[in-house]
């Protein structure tokens, strides 16, 4: 999914820390914030967004396209649940350790629904010069610049070095899509890249992988039939085997998973995979990709 | 989380499934005692976090009280499959007519949990699947419904166990779910879940893994259960858990810090490219990125640390707050080795400022670089006193 500056925004979490914190950065950036939700906080405002106690009940005032939710894990499920019946169809699910069977139940919900979901655990969302959802530094003009780079990433700090490195090198964004870290999400590799792949404003795509799962292999085929150009990074691949590198899908199991398959999957499929993130703008450079950034902090 | 495998055991019978009678024991004397009172053919099965213990040499089939006593004398204290033995599993043997293969499990692909059965019991799964793939029957579950009697009917209709085995394989699958449901485990696996002559499934192994996102819910489970875990990592990995962090130690010189898994993973990588040996992974992101004092100290009471690279790309985790503590914490430990740093994203400016001024070092534009100044420190010979 991504997301334009017109589209209604429900942040659900609004009155916590974190959830005011991003609010005021994702509304900076342009994001159309209409409401917040936190349960038992409804009539507040938080920096002139008026507070309901559920999206449902924001749903009766406000058309909420797209959710943005800053909730503790225990409490995912039924907030992404409230989305769902409240009629939103874009959600975005930035909480880390959400229990994989309440994953499962959203998922489940959300497809019946037709909702889409971004995450669990994900940095979230951002259409330089338009948009922002999550956690993301989508103010920050070093990192991110409208342009035609495609980027998708399982990770936020990875992305966000990915970003600030294609920007040095002269590239903006048409947009960024965090997928998350963990190994069930609601938009997998493969959904992101079909997002990007048919977003006019994307060239080329920067395909930001890592160990763990087969998400990048299944993804592989459909790489294949791209005509836009894609640059792959896959972190992790001086990993140990049988050990969780932090995410929780970030694990080698035997032979599945491992950098060596993703990478091998991905350049049979065409595309160009790096050993570092610092070589994607040469390789761009390479490609022919035109740049549009100019004085790039 | 992985549970030994009678803490597994325990689960599976509280769930209603039958296993063989055991005890666990954690000496020879115990082992012989335990013996004596279970009777003949008996096995013996060390207690520890791997499969494939019989090919290691984990599992052993003693013959009489005094062989079960030399085989734990063996086995107590030895190292299997990596992984101290601290206890043993003494078991009566079961009266296998037919060997089967039950597992529930989290499914990435389907985004749902699946039921996977064989009749193909008692070998590697994965073996199995790819020698005979129509011998493995699979079926997604929608988890809002869970498994069913007519799933269980449907799943176990195309093999060839007669009706009466169908339908107790059938029960004691639908208990597995049951119990996947009930304590949020990742992996429920039972291999060999075995017939007997008499007609009865018993779970002759018992592999668990909970979700450990979902602990919080299961307090009274995890309490009974951990007490009993064994403890075999060093006392940093143990004060890094205490403090809310994940450290992997590594074998190399190059200590990191880094934020968000995907970062730390990279910066383990360019360490790598660049020619290095990385002593850690430890990252501060998502909700640990307050915690950069404590991470550091950890970093550096490994004696291996030779250099510290310390790559900041801030995006929920502000590098400010990061920077802060990673500052405080050179100051407090004054470390004699080099450190180098890469400073990006939210709150870069007031970080790189803190760095400069208070370290008097010039953090690196580019992460490459910052990890090339650790890798060539490390790589230096240590200076003669």
């Amino acid at each position: 999914m991504l997301v334009n500056g017109n589209e209604s925004v429900i942040v659900q979490g609004l009155t916590g820390g974190q959830g005011t914190f991003w609010s005021a950065r994702m509304k900076a950036c342009g994001t159309n914030i209409v409401a917040g939700s936190s349960p038992g906080k409804g009539g507040r405002r938080v920096d002139g967004v008026p507070v309901y106690n559920s999206a449902c009940e924001a749903a009766r005032d406000h058309k909420l396209d797209v959710s943005v939710l800053f909730v503790p894990p225990m409490a995912a499920a039924g907030a992404t649940l409230d989305a769902i019946h409240a009629g939103v169809r874009k959600i975005v699910l930035l909480t880390e350790h959400v229990p994989y069977q309440d994953t499962m139940r959203i998922l489940a919900e959300a497809v019946d629904a037709g909702a889409q979901v971004l995450g669990p655990n994900t940095a979230g969302l951002v259409v330089p010069g338009e948009s922002a959802v999550g956690i993301m530094p989508g103010l920050a003009a070093n990192i991110f610049q409208p342009g035609n780079v495609g980027v998708l990433s399982r990770s936020g700090s990875l992305g966000t070095l990915v970003c600030l490195n294609l920007v040095a090198d002269g590239y903006g964004q048409s947009a960024f899509i965090g997928i998350g870290g963990d190994p069930i999400l609601g938009t997998t590799t493969l959904d992101a890249l079909r997002t990007l792949d048919q977003d006019p404003q994307t060239e080329a795509v920067v395909l930001v992988g890592e160990i763990g799962g087969v998400m990048e292999e299944e993804a592989a085929d459909y790489v294949a039939e791209m005509s836009k150009p894609v640059v792959a990074f896959i972190a992790g691949r001086s990993a140990p085997p049988n050990t969780r590198m932090g995410h929780a899908g970030a694990i080698i199991t035997g032979t599945r998973g491992s950098g060596e398959s993703k990478a091998s999957a991905l350049t049979a499929a065409g595309a160009h995979v790096v050993d570092l993130p610092s070589q994607i703008g040469s390789v761009l450079d390479e490609l022919g990709v035109r740049s549009n950034v100019v004085g790039a902090a | 989380m992985n549970l030994l495998e009678h803490l597994g055991k325990r689960l599976l019978r509280d769930a209603g499934l039958t296993t063989p009678r055991g005890t666990v024991v954690v000496t020879p004397d115990e082992a012989a005692e335990a013996a004596s009172a279970l009777g003949p053919n008996l096995v013996l099965k060390s207690q520890i976090p791997a499969g494939k213990r019989g090919k290691s040499g984990g599992i052993r089939f003693p013959t009489s009280v005094a062989e079960v006593r030399s085989a734990a004398e063996d086995l107590l204290g030895a190292e299997v499959a990596g992984h101290r033995v601290s206890s043993l599993l003494v078991e009566q043997s079961a009266d296998i007519a037919r060997e089967l293969y039950a597992a529930v499990l989290n499914d990435a692909a389907s985004k749902k949990p699946t039921v996977i059965f064989s009749t193909q019991g008692g070998m590697d799964i994965e073996e199995v699947s790819s020698a005979t793939p129509d011998s493995v029957k699979r079926c997604a579950i929608d988890v809002r419904k869970g498994f069913t009697a007519a799933d269980a009917a449907l799943l176990l209709a195309e093999t060839d166990l007669a009706a009466s085995e169908q339908a107790a394989v059938g029960r004691a699958l639908m208990r597995l779910y049951q119990l996947y449901s009930d304590v949020d485990a990742e992996l429920v696996e039972v291999n060999p879940l075995v017939l007997t002559a008499g007609g009865t499934v018993v779970a002759l192994d018992a592999k668990i893994s909970l979700d450990p996102g979902a602990l919080a819910r299961h307090r009274d489970l995890v309490r009974d259960l951990t007490d009993e875990l064994p403890d075999e990592r060093t006392d940093r990995v143990r004060a890094a858990r205490d403090a809310g962090l994940a450290l992997i130690e590594l074998d190399g010189s190059v200590g990191v810090l880094a934020n968000g898994a995907g970062l730390t993973m990279t910066t383990l990588d360019a360490v790598a490219y660049y020619g290095g040996r990385a002593a850690n992974f430890l990252e501060i992101g998502g909700d640990a990125y307050t915690k950069a004092t404590p991470a550091l100290e950890l970093v550096l009471t490994n004696p291996a640390v030779k250099s510290l690279v310390v790559n900041f790309c801030g995006a929920f985790a502000r590098t400010d707050v990061m920077t802060e503590g990673v500052v405080n914490a050179l100051q407090e430990l004054k470390p004699s080795i080099p450190v180098s740093f890469s400073i990006h994203g939210t709150g870069e400016e007031e970080a790189i400022a803190m760095v400069r001024d208070r370290l008097g070092i010039e953090p690196y534009d580019r992460m490459d670089d910052a990890v090339k100044a650790a890798v060539d420190a490390a790589a230096l010979p240590e200076e003669v006193a």
